[in-house]
């Protein structure tokens, strides 16, 4: 009978609490709990294989090659450990120790065909690099001792200090030198420096990119307030209806609606067709708002509106109309009760709505590319320009992996000035 | 209607429709004196939280006219009535402090600072909410939030304060203090209270005056012993406490008082309240707690009923029984220590007084 109480009881003489079993009570609730952990586990296993493949890597990847520069060491070993003992600044020629490993290097490389690759990743760093790689070819293997005359003899630019300061300098395995680029700067003799005024463009492309994303962000706002607090208040039925034509720019392709943009917008397009026709403009001064910042402000608030209503429609429709009754109850106009108690509880929703116009601005490429001209280009086409066109990868990892800094930053101050548990996505 | 000047609230013929098909208040006419409470009951969706609506501005009354102290108000827009308003759901401002809800209705008026916070105090204390100001509303339990919002109903000393279903989301205990609470500040500060709940008991507990609302009619208006102890008509009589119902014919009828016989042909003595002439259809109500098991002569009234079953109920017994064709009819016997010998099958004559049983409209 005692062994029967202490059992009720749950605790026995050692103090220990233990299940039916007789096993303890931690160990017993720790087992079923990591059983439930693991299953938990398995159940997002796919998805987290899904997202480490098609996510993760990539990103990781990018990062990855916006510092990376493991080629030139990879092709000219030799040259790049004899190169070591070389001092860049001391205005003289690498000795011939260093022109004969290069030739052993380049032999190989020639072989291989890998020496105009070489060429064309030095071009990043000098221009004239790739045309001075491919021109030494064959000859440059024929060469025999001294290898140094042997060189400038096949070009000057072999006896140039500037050329074998770039091969130093672009030898270690990893390189800041796509992140210059990114910034628009250079690392020269002296150190690294901004580019000369003309040829900076990345800099004044990113903040581009950054003021027409803020400005596209508030005229969704702007635009999808209203419809949203429509939609939220009319009854169901006619805001069913609505909502479909919200979500119509979603049923047809992207690339038809900036299509249509371009037949609505352009100097004889419709717009500008009608505007003249009832004599508001005369033909000779039709407006241009297309190819330039003010076709990719339109077309993209078209594009992204649905997604600031969306988030914005589905805080509304929380707020209870109780609040604004309850506000002109006590003595608010119309406005004072729409300022004062319906907006701040629609805060969640604009957060919510204008992080996701403003993230999906940032990166957005399509539109801009066909509307944009190039006064409305944003920093993602560039990137395209770079990955599919000029193959400079490093580069494109570069201004990549700046965007996705920038992003995450302004998500930052985002947070700690909205702060993030006031969005509401749903 | 004009003889009634001085009524704080006037409906005049009010109708109103929501879809220009059925009228949800038909013809309501009602005044309702300064500093009355009074209680709109009636079944859900019987249209009192629409007539207390169109009271407060929300919706426009289809015909009729509202007046608040003798000046029509159908053109008033909400905010500039004046009007304090509980909501059910309480509807305090989530993004507001409490003192900031409070402050609210004093800010659009253009209060001066240290009034505001001076009546904040006060309201606060009214509530017994003194310490609580700084909290958000979600950081109070309901009936805290109920108070915040009584308190800010009348922070800005309305003369008039609606009250829909207010007490609707609390539980029984916390509910029947907040029906003491809410009275005792009625009575303090003598305001008019509209009163909307679908409780009978909240209704008879606290109102000066009950109206009975059933499909957009007030079926009676009435202090609440009235209306339990003289139903104006069968709804009434079944909507407010325990009722029998036993349908009969008029068999004669001598003033105020009338003989029904009952479809078993048993003929009863009763008030005639609701009655049309002799041989109309009549249903008698009686409460269950004025029939006696063992009837006096007084009585006039005296029937045979089966005893179908029994229920001990510590202070009273009820008794389920088959009277005339009735088999719901209900008996509740006092439990005074005396054994009165009921078995559940037994045949037992009852009986009632005349003024007891009262013979209204006929039901269906
Ligand atoms: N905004 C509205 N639109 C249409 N019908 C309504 C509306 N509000 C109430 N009704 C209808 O009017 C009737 C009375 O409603 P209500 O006044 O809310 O009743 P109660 O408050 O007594 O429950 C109900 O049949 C309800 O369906
Ligand atoms: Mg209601």
């Amino acid at each position: 009978m005692s062994s029967t109480t202490t059992t009720q009881t749950g605790l026995p003489s050692d103090g220990v609490m233990r299940a039916a079993d007789g096993t303890p009570l931690k160990r017993s609730l720790a087992r079923a709990l990591r059983r439930e952990k693991l299953r938990s586990f398995l159940l997002i296993l796919p998805l987290l294989a899904f997202i480490t493949i098609t996510f993760i890597a990539p990103i990781a990847d990018m990062l990855f090659r916006s510092v990376e520069n493991g080629m030139v060491e990879e092709t000219i070993p030799r040259t790049v450990e004899a190169l070591k003992s070389w001092d860049a600044t001391s205005g003289e020629l690498p000795d011939e120790a260093v022109f004969e490993a290069f030739h052993a290097d380049f032999v190989e490389a020639f072989k291989n065909k890998t020496h105009t690759r070489l060429g064309l990743r030095l071009n990043y760093e000098q221009p004239g690099m790739s045309g001075l790689f491919r021109k030494s070819g064959r000859r440059a293997t024929n060469l025999e001792p001294p290898y140094k005359e042997g060189f400038i003899d096949i070009d000057e630019d072999w006896g140039a200090l500037e050329t074998w300061q770039v091969i130093k300098r672009a030898s270690p395995p990893l390189t800041d030198g796509y992140f210059l680029a990114a910034v628009d700067a250079e690392r020269t003799a002296d150190g690294i420096q901004m580019k000369p005024e003309k040829e900076r463009i990345y800099l004044f492309l990113f903040w581009r990119t950054l003021f027409l994303s803020i400005v596209i962000t508030l005229s969704c706002l702007v635009l999808g307030y209203p419809i949203a607090y429509l939609l939220a208040n009319l009854p169901l039925r006619t805001s069913n209806v609505l909502m479909i034509l919200v979500l119509l720019p979603f049923w047809t392709s992207l690339l038809v609606r900036t299509s249509a943009w371009k037949v609505l917008l352009q100097q004889q397009g419709v717009i500008n067709d009608t505007l003249v026709w009832i004599g508001l403009i005369d033909d000779a001064h039709r407006l241009t708002m297309i190819n330039n910042q003010t076709g990719t402000i339109i077309a993209m608030t078209h594009i992204l509106l649905p997604f600031m209503i969306l988030p914005l429609f589905s805080v509304m429709k929380t707020i209870s109309p109780s609040y604004v009754r309850a506000a002109k109850s006590l003595g608010a106009n119309d406005w004072t009760a729409f300022w004062r108690v319906y907006f701040p509880q629609s805060v969640p929703g604009i957060g919510a709505g204008a992080i996701l116009v403003f993230i999906l601005a940032i990166g957005y490429y399509i539109t801009p590319e066909l509307v944009g001209g190039t006064s409305g280009i944003f920093i993602s086409n560039r990137i395209a320009y770079h990955i599919s066109t000029s193959l400079n990868w490093g580069l494109a990892a570069a201004l990549g992996a700046i965007l996705l800094g920038l992003v995450m930053l302004l998500f930052y101050v985002y947070d700690r000035i909205v702060g993030i548990d006031n969005v509401k996505l749903g | 209607m004009s003889s009634n000047r001085g009524a704080a609230v006037r409906f005049e013929s009010v109708q109103k429709s929501y879809d220009g098909e059925t009228l949800v208040v038909k013809n309501l006419n009602l005044d309702i004196a300064r500093g009355e409470f009074l209680t709109m009951l009636g079944p859900s969706g019987s249209g009192k939280t629409t007539c207390l609506m169109m009271l407060a501005g929300f919706e426009p009354a289809t015909h009729g006219e509202i007046f608040l102290n003798d000046h029509p108000i159908n053109n008033v827009p909400p905010h500039k009535r004046g009007i304090g308003m509980v909501f059910q759901n309480y509807a305090l401002f989530p993004h507001m402090t409490v003192a900031e809800n409070l402050a609210f209705p004093l800010q659009v008026r253009g209060m001066d600072k240290s009034e505001q916070e001076r009546r904040i105090k006060r309201a606060l204390e009214m509530v017994e909410l003194g310490a609580f100001g700084s909290r958000r509303p979600a950081q109070l339990s309901g009936g805290q939030q109920q108070r915040v919002a009584v308190a800010r109903a009348l922070v800005f000393d309305p003369e008039l304060v609606l009250m829909d279903e207010p007490l609707g989301a609390l539980d029984k205990q916390l509910r029947e203090q907040m029906q003491y609470e809410i009275k005792h500040i009625h009575e303090s500060l003598g305001v008019t209270v509209v009163y909307v709940t679908h409780d009978q008991t909240e209704a008879l507990t606290m109102s000066d005056r009950v109206a009975v609302f059933n499909d957009g009619v007030i079926q009676q208006l009435s202090p609440p012993e009235a209306l339990y102890e003289e139903p104006q008509n069968s709804f009434v009589a079944q909507f407010i406490g325990e009722n029998n119902k036993l349908s009969g014919e008029v068999a004669a009828l001598n003033g105020k008082q009338c003989m029904v016989r009952l479809d078993d042909g048993s003929e009863l003595l009763a008030d005639a309240v609701n009655v049309g002439g002799v041989g109309s259809r009549t249903t008698i109500s009686l409460r269950p707690e004025r029939i006696e098991v063992v009837p006096t002569d007084q009585q006039e009234n005296q029937v045979e009923g089966l005893v179908e079953e029994l229920i001990y109920l510590g202070d009273h017994i009820r008794v389920r029984m088959k009277v005339a064709g009735n088999d719901e009819f209900i008996v509740k016997v006092r439990n005074r220590g005396q054994r009165w010998d009921l078995q559940e099958g037994q045949m037992r004559k009852i009986g009632w007084s005349a003024k007891d049983c009262k013979a209204l409209d006929a039901v269906s």
